[in-house]
């Protein structure tokens, strides 16, 4: 067992625990989400220590963007939070912008709101998803990509893109909606609540799910806070924080919506905070076509080669995860001097151990999944 | 009855049974061919896609391409994503566990060449092939999921070629580029020290 573990990569003075035993999932387990590596220490099945190994996805993203120009750091962005590309691409082009003084057109502003939106949906339904697939509820799974199927739909009707959508570009957005897609879009919004409540009924009410998921990984408000965790898991414990309204930015202040907010802080809430909030995003949508006018979606007399002028800018948004912020450093030239992006998946993995201690083993996965992690933008 | 080679066209010929005389090669190349189950090696955006594909709507069950988590009741590895030079060693672990007769595609153009991140990276394997023999390749950033279907359909040609007498086992190598100039000379071997698999 001393060798196994050591080919694993488990440090030699971490067997020397008497009756504990050190086991290692991943970093390609399918219930990780991805390349996650955790070494857990078990007392029979009870976790007593949990430590996510991450950085099998490190790209070094933001040491590339040094070499690109910043129209063509906009890809990469991509490629961070690959199951919610438009808020990267957004947070980003929000920093860009912030430096280098640019005013982005309205229409610009309600298309980029309503493509967050339904990319809100589309990653929630990924995580709810996968929350079923970890408890054993795979059918949940298959109606919940149904949905996620139709919102990539619409995406590809824009801008040609399945996942990587290369979408908002510093000063607007690259296409604009084309013929027929306000009709198609609405189509959706009116369809998709109902679906929701279908989803709650089939996973959430189900009596198995519950008891997977009640109880399980309870983060209390004051150590989401302390621990820097935000978003969905953030909210499922009853934490009132939404960048979108204390922070507003955009049009939000524009339109009404609610922040579902859960009580327990477990893994039950955390899953029923993103399936509401896709609710709400729904309803985000319809008033932002509402208010939509016909006008230029790009600013106008934008270079072809930006260059800030020297300085710095920060800039967050609320993506699926949490608070979504790009640091930028401009030192004049064509090409951005530093880039650092604040990823909230990062800070999200971090209350892990924290959440497993005293669960069991197969718990452990369940709480991994409700804090839906998404290691491109872990391991940046 | 003759000798066919090409057993799935023979048996819809003769719906209501009868004798078919064909050859080990084509009864076991066909076999394999219709259910190459598949270790789904989703490590970055692609996996995303390689999902997509096995649900409800491009529903790659129907080629009996059925995703098994366990690298022990795998064919066909589908390396999905970046891999980068900590994941290597565990990507080569993996294929080494599965059993011959194994194949490889590689998903999306990280597991092809390192795609975008070809260039100014210091962490990235440019492409799978460095350490394990790919047997079909799909562009893509990421690729649709039709274009993987399109790939199994192409290995199920290219197992119908083959022959099981010379055996299949094709050892992995993991001989890790430098990071300063990938192909030309210099290598660096950055084995996992887990001596054999």
């Amino acid at each position: 067992m001393t060798g196994q573990a050591e080919a694993c990569g488990v440090d030699a003075h971490l067997l020397q625990t008497g009756d504990e035993l050190v086991v290692n999932i991943g970093p390609s387990h399918p219930s990780t989400h991805g390349v996650c590596r955790v070494i857990v220490h078990l007392d029979g099945e009870i976790v007593t220590h949990a430590e996510p190994v991450i950085g099998h996805l490190h790209r070094g993203i933001e040491k590339m963007a040094e070499n690109r120009t910043y129209l063509q750091v906009v890809p990469l962005t991509d490629r961070l939070d690959y199951v919610g590309s438009m808020y990267a691409n957004w947070a980003y082009c929000r920093a860009v912008e912030r430096l280098a003084g640019i005013r982005v057109p309205e229409r610009a502003e309600y298309i980029r709101v309503v493509m967050c939106e339904l990319q809100r949906i589309a990653s929630h339904m990924m995580s709810i998803g996968s929350t079923g697939a970890d408890t054993g509820a795979t059918s949940a799974f298959i109606y919940a990509f149904n949905q996620r199927e139709q919102v990539v739909d619409l995406f590809e009707a824009v801008c040609g893109a399945r996942l990587t959508y290369n979408y908002v570009r510093p000063g607007g957005v690259s296409f604009d909606l084309p013929d027929g897609w306000i009709e198609q879009c609405r189509a959706f919004t009116r369809s998709h609540p109902s679906a929701m409540v279908e989803i709650d009924k089939l996973l959430f009410g189900n009596v198995i799910a519950r008891q997977r998921l009640k109880g399980i990984g309870v983060l209390p408000a004051e150590e989401a806070i302390a621990r820097g965790v935000t978003g969905p898991a953030a909210r499922g414990s009853g934490v009132d924080w939404d960048l979108r309204r204390d922070d507003s930015y955009s049009v939000y202040p524009r339109v009404d919506f609610e922040i579902p907010l859960g009580e327990n802080g477990d893994a039950y809430d955390r899953g029923r905070v993103r399936l509401w909030e896709c609710v709400e995003s729904c309803r985000i949508i319809d008033q932002a076509l509402a208010q939509i006018e016909e006008g230029p979606i790009k600013a106008e007399g934008l270079p072809r080669l930006l260059a800030p002028r020297p300085g710095e800018a920060y800039d967050h948004i609320e993506s699926a995860r949490g608070s979504l912020g790009v640091y930028l450093v401009s030192d004049g030239s064509v090409r951005p001097y530093r880039m650092h992006v604040r990823s909230p998946a990062f800070q999200n993995l971090s209350v892990l151990g924290y959440l497993a201690e005293g669960h069991t083993l197969s718990d452990l996965v369940v709480i991994l999944g409700s804090l839906d992690p998404v290691f491109g933008e872990v391991d940046r | 009855m003759a000798l066919v080679d090409d057993l799935g066209r023979a048996l819809e010929r003769t719906p209501g049974g009868g004798i078919i005389l064909t050859s080990l090669d084509a009864v076991m190349d066909w076999s394999r061919g219709h259910s190459l189950w598949s270790m789904p090696m989703g490590t970055a955006c692609c996996a995303m896609e390689l999902i997509a594909a096995s649900f409800a709507r491009f529903d790659f069950d129907r080629h009996g391409t059925i995703p098994r988590a366990d690298p022990r009741h795998a064919d066909v590895m589908v390396v999905a994503g970046t891999i980068t030079r900590k994941m290597a060693p565990a990507v080569k672990r993996l294929y080494e566990q599965m059993p011959d007769p194994k194949w490889v595609i590689a998903m999306g153009n990280c597991a092809v060449s390192g795609g975008i991140f070809y260039y100014d990276t210091y962490s990235v394997v440019r492409g799978v092939d460095e350490f394990l023999p790919v047997d079909v390749y799909i562009a893509g950033c990421p690729p649709r999921p039709e274009s993987l279907q399109d790939a199994v359909l192409r290995l199920r040609e290219k197992i119908r070629a083959e022959s099981i007498a010379p055996g299949r086992s094709r050892p992995a190598k993991l001989v890790l580029p430098s990071p300063t100039d990938p192909r030309a000379g210099g290598v660096a071997t950055a084995d996992d020290g887990s001596g054999e698999g």
